[in-house]
Parts: C-alpha cells; structure tokens; sequence
C-alpha cells in the first residue's frame, strides 16, 4: 500500500548541500516522525517525497514505484500544510471535495465521502462555511478532512500543529494518533517538537543538518541515544551530560543521566549540591542544582511533593543501570 | 491602551472630512452647475451659485455643434481596448514575477516603474515620427496601443502586489490535491487574483479614459476621444464657459457613473497590501 523508501537522495539549492546522501524507508501503515532542530532539512525531506521540490540526485519509490519524476498530482499523496492552505474562496464542503473534484469522481460519491469525513471530524455543521469563519482548530480539522478523503497512499503532515495554542495542540495530537490506528495508513509528519514525536511516532527520525542521526522507535531512542546529539534532543527535560572526572570513572569522555534516573536526597548521596531554579508542575518538580562540582548545571526530577527551597544543599545518586556513555567521538559505548 | 476619542475631536475630524471633501469634488460640482446655466450667467460676478434659470440649452448646442456618440464611443474603444491589451500582456507578466521571481524581477519592476518617471513629452516627437511612418496618427488602434504602453507598468505593478499576497503554499496544496497547471489555474489562482484583477481594470479604464496629452496630440477627427471632444470647446475667442461646461459634464458623466459603483473595489484593489 503506502512503503515510502529514499535511496541516495540528495537535494541542493544552487552550491548549498540541503540532504547528502540519505537513505530511510518507512514501511506501510507506520507513523514515521521527523524531528530535528530548525533548519535541519526535516521539511525539505517531507517537500522531495511530496514532490513539491524536485530531488538533485536519488531515488523515491512509492509502493514501489520509482516517483521522484512524477508530479505531486500524480503520487497519491496527501499534505496538511502548517498553515493549513485552506482554499479561502471556497466553502469547507469545497476544501473537503476538491481533491475529489480533481479526480473526477461523481457529485454524489463526492458529497457522501465529504459527509463521511465530515462526521468523523466533527465538521457536519460547518460544511457551509468559509475558511475565514472557523477557528484555528477547525481549520486544521478541514485541512485533514481534505487529506483523508482522497484514501492517499501516505499522509504528509508538516509541523501541522505549530499554530494552534497548547491545549489544541494536546487535543489535536490526540485526534491524528486515533486517526493513524483507524485509517492504518503510512504517516509521514514534520516536527521540532520532541514531545510531538515522542507520543504519536512508531519510527522516529531524528534529523541534524540533513544527516540522519538516528532511526528507531521513541524509546529505543530515549534508552539507546546513538550520539550526544540524539541523547539531547530527545527528552525533556534534557538529559544531563558530565564531561570530565566523574565520566573518567566510568571510562567515557561523557556519560549521559536523565533528569529522572536521579534520586534526591536531603542527607546522604553520591554528588551534592545547592538548589537553584525549582518547577513545581504539580506531579513533578524539577530542581536545578548547582555547585555540583560536576561543571554542570544538573537537572533533577523529584516527585511533586519534595519540597526544597533555593539554597538548600541535597544530594543526588544517579542510577548506574541506566547510565548513558559517551566516547570522544559523542558516540554511544554499548 | 485604547485611545479614547471624545465627542468633540469626532465631530472635529467629521468637518474637516466634509471640508476637504468637498474642496475635492468643488470643481466638479461647479462644472456641472455651469452646464446648466447660461453663458452670461456663467461668468457673472459674483457668481451665481444655485438660484438662476437651469437650463438645458447648451446641452443642445453641444449636441447640434459636435457628434458626441462618436467621440464617447472612440473612448469606449481606446480605454477598453487599451485595457483588455494591457490585461493580457500585464497578468502573465505580473504572474511569473509573483510566482516564479529570477534574481531580475525587482531590477525589472523598478525599471518600469521608472519609465513612468520620464516626462511624456519628452517622447512626443519621436513617438509622433513613428505613428507617421506606420501611418497610426488618428488612429484608434495606435491610440490604443499607446495607452496601453502607457499605463502598462502600473498595471504590472498593481497585479503584482496582488498576486504576491496570495499564498504559495495554497499553491502547492492544490497540486497535492491533484490540480494539474490548468486546473490550479482556474480553481485556485484566478478565483483568489479576482479582485485583484478587477480593480486593476477599473483603475485602467478611468486612466485612460481621462488621458489627454496622447489623445490629444495623436488624434485629429476620426479617432478623437472625449479629451479631445471637451478641448474642442476651450476655445480663446467667445463666450463658451457654459457650453465647455456641459461638454465635461457629458464627458466624465459615464466614468464618474462607473466609479461611484466600483468605489468599494476600487478602494480595496488600492490599499490592498496596505491595509490588510
């Protein structure tokens, strides 16, 4: 149905090399996230496989078939815009049909698939209306409407959540997820938003300067960072990293420890240190501790309930089972 | 913080709004009420303003004296004409610069934009020289074809403000959607460009409906617009203060009828980019 695979693409604008050399294939029916940090080629990627950027060098095969010559039309493709794109001139029940449209389907199997589509993203009420009268929300809901009645072979999201304000965005994250486990269909979504990736991604991508740095699932990749670039971008907060004597100890140029594999102590521990900056989010806090002797600023996640002031000294055993390590390279040492 | 506007500073700014409103339309208005008098009330001192004897005679004499249909419908054709040429070249051209800009496209529009810089008679004789060697003098092909040239980088300019507001990535969405070059087009671009388009015609008819120096020196009897129908009345000997006003009053009357109705698009084709 809907297997995605690069083999050698590249892409450059005039001299500047966008995407070397990369390779990936996103098997059928998988929700394939790509994250990175702006400007790191993640949505040039998404734009090559739409076929809205043309590859300088490579191969692109849909379900098989080599694609990186074909049209954006012609791919069976579908793409929910960051800024939607809605067609402003026509009505949602226009937005919704127009691929349809497009394809030449009949009036009535156009309505009862936009009917259809409406129902299941609560857009019944506002078929009438225009782009300009719906909310944030409600826009990119006809923006997906738009997508799914085509039945595409993938769907192409980039940074689709990135206007909305937080709640919506929770929300919405929610709605594309039960719409990847209803439809089954290959899922390609654009993101600087780690959380994002976390939470709705069977294969995460993470993307840095058009390399990719690392493939996997999102807790292969929050217990095994292949590199420190990985190891810091993925998890929030970020994982502490400690050059020096202490990663000396454990034969590395750095070891990794998340904020949560710290135990916190008022008494007795490993390291010690003076709080700074606590973030009370109710179920967790998170210290910032300093004077550690460590070189760093050492984030800790405790339980809502422990409480320490600014200035207090504690202590902290990191757990040793879930260490990361690092060699001069910023490669992982297994 | 919201400014507060007192009762007194809106009234002010609704006078001074009339005022120089009225200042503006002034001439007009004061065309219009000498048309209907006659040529001794005209130029009476003091004028007379709204208590004399209307009447219709020197719309008569204008009639019976010169051929208006003739005049209104070579303005008709010069300004409709030149328009329609102007579109057509204009909104490719507008369209490729909006949508597929080269490193050129800001050197080009400002180098159009510069030709409107030049003074017209400066290229009065050479452009006469030509019409005479192709035989385009009082001619309302060449006239239109010279209006056209005229007003074309304006016409460039406005549609390409235009069209860059529309979004590329609604562009793009449509091809995803499956929307061929044509269909993109024709579903997509033209409906949104719209009002675009429409102001820019408007704004050209008015232009070249008024336009003088060109029809005027280009012109003799045959391809003689409405310009040239009013100049024929500004003559130096007589009375003809009525009769000049009664020929303006039927020359801006179609244009002036046309504006009033387009006002809203017009005002929004203008300030669009502006005012968002």
């Amino acid at each position: 149905m809907g297997q995605i695979v690069l083999e050698k693409v590249t892409k450059s604008f005039g001299d500047v090399t966008v995407i070397p050399p990369l390779d990936l294939t996103i098997e059928d029916g998988e929700f394939a996230v790509f994250v990175g940090p702006s400007g790191c080629g993640k949505s040039t990627l998404l734009r090559l496989i739409a076929g809205l950027e043309d590859v300088s060098s490579g191969e692109i095969r849909i379900d098989g078939k080599e694609s990186a010559s074909i049209p954006p039309a012609k791919r069976g493709l579908a793409m929910v815009f960051q800024s939607y794109a809605l067609y402003p001139h026509m009505t949602v029940r226009k937005n919704i049909a127009f691929p349809l449209r497009m394809a030449g389907l009949d009036k009535a199997e156009q309505d009862r698939r936009v009917e259809q589509a409406a129902a299941v993203l609560n857009l019944t009420d506002y078929l009438e209306r225009r782009p300009g009268q719906l909310s944030g929300g409600q826009r990119q809901r006809v923006a997906i409407g738009r997508a799914i009645v085509r039945e595409p072979a993938a769907f192409l999201f980039d940074e689709p959540l990135s206007n909305l304000d937080a709640a919506l965005r929770v929300g919405m994250r929610l709605e594309i997820s039960e719409l990847h486990n209803r439809l089954k269909t290959t899922m390609i979504y654009v993101t600087h938003d780690q959380v994002e990736a976390m939470t709705m991604a069977d294969k995460i991508v993470v993307l840095r300067a058009g390399h990719i740095e690392q493939v996997g699932s999102p807790l292969e990749l929050y217990k095994a960072p292949r590199n420190l670039f990985v190891a810091g971008f993925i998890g929030s907060p970020k994982m502490n990293l400690i050059e020096g004597a202490e990663a000396a100890k454990h034969n590395a140029k750095t070891i990794g420890i998340r904020p949560e594999h710290i135990s916190i102590s008022a008494t007795e521990g490993r390291w010690s240190g003076v709080v700074g900056v606590s973030e009370h989010l109710g179920s967790d806090t998170f210290f910032h501790v300093q004077e550690t002797g460590l070189g760093e600023t050492l984030t800790v996640r405790a339980d809502g309930e422990v409480n320490f002031r600014h200035g207090d000294r504690i202590f902290l055993t990191p757990r040793d089972d879930v260490m990361h390590r690092f060699d001069d390279k910023g490669l992982r040492i297994a | 913080m919201a400014r507060s506007v007192t009762i007194q500073r809106k009234s002010l700014n609704t006078l001074i709004a009339w005022i120089i409103g009225l200042l503006l339309f002034f001439p007009i208005l004061w065309t219009i009420l000498t048309s209907f008098k006659t040529e001794a009330q005209a130029i009476a001192d003091p004028p007379v303003w709204f208590f004399f004897d209307w009447t219709l005679e020197n719309y008569r004499v204008v009639q019976e004296r010169s051929n208006y249909s003739r005049f209104l419908w070579n303005s008709i054709i010069i300004a409709g004409g030149s328009t329609i040429l102007g579109m057509i070249i204009a909104i490719p051209a507008a369209w490729s610069m909006a949508f597929v800009p080269s490193n050129r496209t800001k050197d080009i529009l400002l180098w159009m934009l510069s030709t409107k810089m030049l003074p017209a008679v400066g290229v009065l004789y050479p452009i006469y020289l030509i019409f005479i060697q192709l035989g385009l003098l009082d001619t309302r092909i060449g006239l239109t074809i010279v209006l056209m040239l005229i007003n074309l980088p304006i016409m460039v300019w406005m549609l390409y403000t235009y069209f860059k507001e529309i979004p590329g990535e609604i562009l793009e969405a449509a091809r995803m959607d499956g929307a061929g070059l044509k269909e993109e087009i024709l579903y997509v671009l033209t409906p949104m460009a719209i009002p675009g388009i429409a102001s820019t015609v408007l704004l050209n008819i008015i232009l070249a409906w008024n336009e003088a120096f060109w029809t005027l020196n280009l012109t003799a009897a045959r391809a003689a617009p409405l310009t040239a129908f009013i100049a024929s009345y500004s003559s130096p000997e007589g009375l003809f203060y009525a009769k000049l006003s009664a020929a303006s009053t039927m020359a801006i009357a179609p244009i002036l009828i046309l504006g009033w109705f387009s006002q809203k698009q017009l005002v929004r084709g203008l300030t669009f980019g502006a005012v968002k």
